[in-house]
């Protein structure tokens, strides 16, 4: 039960001899060739947008608070301007979904751009396999590298590599653990070691994950764990981008009179991260990142044949057939996607900074006071804006119900109080029963910010 | 519950399960050593298991990384390991003892060693210092809510049957030391039932009486009447004045507050069939520290309501 064994053939030669083959196979360690292009050039732009994103955004600073900062300890999140409060738990549900709705556009549109460009796999990836290159040298160095007994060249290049890699890692750890943590006091915690056990534990597991990720899971992460990757041929169709081989161009490949375009040189299966020949069509393992299509067009201009046969294209353009983009389920998506995004942004621009919960005492219905009927509710009112603001309560919805003793309420920024509130009726004006009321809760001297509670009072 | 359970189900259990394990362990191995006949279809690049389904329906074979399965060995040997140190097999109580009661002790002591210095800080402080102290005053709170609330209501100024803590009227007094005593050891407050012994009319010439104690509308001659019967049968309790006694909880009736109603249909009800009113003890209940909080917390709301949460 080798590995030699298990391994299926890859040819398109007919094969009529069944093969024995296991259903697990030794993983065979994939060394991408480095290409350079046009979208070499654009992932290493998304590499570098997504990561200065990513790194720089955690030491921004906004309103002398972290500019972005995940406080699950105070339960308050802060977006810039913007601070989201558990009740507002709805906003990550909308940008989750539109999340989602912007993956099947762009799946349906330009197949699997998400796999090739943004994704942290890929990302990540891409800077690790630039580490390794740096250090290490290109495909065939660091193969011959393998191949040598351990010596210590070998000890110290490798060495390295896994520090550079595990420094970066334990940076992208701390990065992200200072999104939840704020990152100036966790920065002031990790030079005096000082960290807490969670913040140690999180920095520890993040950077394990991207370290073992993207230096050693690599293209297996994609082909075996990826859930995105297997069902996402339920939005491809005929019309979306795939990265093919021209094989009426290419066929058949080799050098000499009579050949096509192809050469065979192999630099397409070489710098594949995922470890397969484009020649032999779509298939699942591929992650749409064109580092073929680059290394191909090197190939091509060397050979002054045009650049091309190994391109961005769709099934029906390489039928001959018109690549329609309009289609139905393009549209369905993108309009799905703008309304989504059209009313969460009303629903941001509408939100009122202020939130109110109105509890009746429950055990305690009602009492009576001389000629008139008292009952007795809790007001959690939570300012969530960052100043101070002094609120008037106000109640209607019975003939003359008022309310008795303090209307007015001072909450500090971005906290909640909870104050009890005693509201009263005339004995004589109501009949025995429920009657429904409203609240109003009205920051003084700031328009807009004023929200209606509907609550019951009851007479016995 | 006996008839409920038996032995039998503890042995069923632990023999499901340790089946279900060893079973997934031998499937494991088969599949992990088993060899598929594969063919690779003319032009395809793929192999396939070698099955076939409804004429033409194919499999390929896309084998996992031979270390993955390495992975499911792991959670075999991992439930393994679990089902000895747990509970888990029927009645096995697992080799390090873990119970659900015992970590919801843990928790208890943990948060007891917590918040032990808080309590034990305010336990130290006397009634009056703490109810001038905010941060014992919002720990009062909590706890008020938590415990008192209920029949008080949350602004503590109660409702029929259930007395105001918000004024100076007391029933079994307001210094510190009655308040604690009302909370750590509860009150029955007795009204007898007077109906029977003195008949309708005299309870309603009673009713009157009570009702001009206390500058209410009444009838004169009743109430003249009724003076008679109160100085035989009331004053026992409420006092020759009628100011009541915070000995035995006996109400003030010269004044307008009405622990069961003021009206004279109100009157009449308690006169005749009486009233039993009892504040539970709390002494089991709460800690010492905790009913010293809420003593302060009580005291403080009747005093200028310094802990009135809508003054800053």
């Amino acid at each position: 039960m080798s590995a030699g064994q298990s391994q299926p053939a890859r040819s398109l030669e007919p094969v009529s001899s069944p093969l024995e083959a296991s259903l697990y196979e030794v993983r065979r360690k994939i060394y991408p060739r480095a290409v350079h292009g046009w979208f070499a050039a654009w992932r290493w732009a998304a590499v570098w947008a997504t990561q200065l994103a990513f790194y720089g955004g955690a030491w921004l600073t906004w309103n002398e608070r972290q500019a972005i900062l995940f406080d699950i300890v105070h339960r308050k999140f802060y977006l810039l301007g913007l601070v989201f409060w558990p009740q507002d738990i709805i906003y990550l549900t909308v940008l989750l979904i539109l999340a989602a709705l912007a993956l099947f556009l762009f799946t349906a549109a330009a197949g699997r751009l998400w796999c090739g460009y943004a994704c942290p796999q890929t990302v990540y990836t891409e800077i690790f396999l630039w580490i390794e290159r740096v250090i290490e040298g290109d495909r065939n160095a660091r193969m011959k590298l393998d191949r040598k007994s351990i010596g210590l060249k070998k000890l110290g290049l490798k060495g390295a590599k896994h520090a550079a890699w595990i420094a970066l890692s334990l940076w992208t750890g701390f990065t992200f653990v200072g999104y939840v943590t704020p990152i100036r006091e966790l920065w002031a915690e990790v030079m005096t070691l000082s960290t807490g056990p969670w913040e140690t534990f999180w920095i520890g597991f993040y950077g394990f994950a991207t370290y073992g990720n993207a230096g050693w899971m690599r293209e297996q992460v994609c082909k075996y764990m990826c859930p995105y990757a297997r069902f996402q041929s339920a939005m491809f169709d005929k019309d979306t981008l795939i990265i093919t081989y021209d094989g009426k161009r290419g066929e058949p490949r080799g050098k000499g009179a009579g050949k096509g375009d192809c050469v065979d040189c192999g630099i397409c299966v070489q710098a594949c991260p995922t470890g397969i020949d484009i020649r032999d069509g779509l298939q699942y393992e591929c992650i749409g990142c064109a580092a073929c299509i680059d290394g191909c067009n090197q190939v091509m201009d060397k050979l002054a044949r045009p650049r091309g046969l190994i391109r961005y294209s769709t099934t029906h353009a390489m039928e001959g057939r018109p690549t329609r983009l309009l289609r139905p389920r393009v549209l369905a998506y993108s309009m799905i996607l703008l309304a989504v995004l059209g009313a969460a942004l009303a629903s941001l621009y509408l939100r009122v900074p202020l939130k109110v919960n109105v509890m009746r005492d429950r055990a305690a219905i009602a009492r009576e006071v001389g000629d008139e009927i008292e009952n007795v509710y809790r007001l959690q009112i939570m300012n969530t804006t960052e100043q101070e603001r002094v609120y008037e309560i106000r109640v209607r919805g019975l003939e003359d119900i008022e309310i008795e003793g303090e209307d007015r309420v001072h909450v500090g920024p971005a906290t909640a109080r909870t104050v009890p509130v005693r509201v009263r009726v005339e004995r004589d004006e109501v009949e025995p029963g429920t009657h429904a009321i409203e609240f109003r809760v009205r920051a003084r001297g700031v328009a807009g910010e004023s929200v209606r509670e509907k609550s019951v009072f009851i007479v016995p | 519950m006996s008839q409920f359970t038996s032995d039998f189900w503890d042995v069923y259990i632990a023999v499901v399960s340790v089946v279900s394990i060893v079973a997934c362990a031998v499937f494991l191995r088969m599949q992990s050593v088993r060899k598929v006949s594969a063919k690779v279809e003319t032009g395809g690049a793929k192999a396939t298991t070698g099955h076939t389904w409804d004429e033409d329906l194919a499999e390929y074979n896309n084998p996992l990384p031979r270390w993955w399965s390495w992975l499911f060995y792991v959670t075999v040997i991992f439930s393994l390991i679990y089902l000895v140190l747990y509970p888990g097999l029927g009645s096995w109580p697992g080799t390090l003892g873990w119970t659900q009661v015992g970590q919801l002790e843990q928790e208890i002591a943990r948060a007891e060693s917590r918040f032990g210095p808080t309590y034990e800080k305010f336990a130290a402080m006397d009634v009056k210092e703490l109810s001038a102290d905010p941060q014992a005053l919002a720990v009062g709170e909590k706890l008020f809510l938590n415990n008192c609330a209920q029949c008080h209501a949350s602004d503590a100024r109660g409702s029929r049957g259930f007395p105001s803590l918000a004024d100076m009227d007391w029933l079994w007094g307001g210094s510190p030391e009655a308040i604690r005593a009302s909370i750590t050891e509860g009150r029955v407050g007795t009204m007898p039932a007077w109906g029977e012994a003195l008949g309708e009319q005299r309870v309603k010439d009673l009713a009157h009486y009570v009702l001009s104690l206390s500058g209410g509308a009444h009838d004169s001659i009743r109430a003249a009447r009724g003076q008679e019967d109160f100085a035989k049968t009331c004053v026992a309790c409420h006092g020759a004045q009628g100011k009541g006694n915070s000995a035995m909880g006996a109400p003030d009736l010269t004044d307008k507050v009405w622990l069961h109603g003021g009206s004279e249909e109100r009157i009449i009800e308690t006169i005749s069939k009486g009233r039993v009113d009892q504040m539970p003890a709390h002494k089991d209940k709460l800690s010492s520290a905790r009913i010293q909080l809420l003593t302060a917390y009580v005291y403080s709301l009747s005093r200028g309501g310094a802990a009135m949460p809508h003054r800053k």
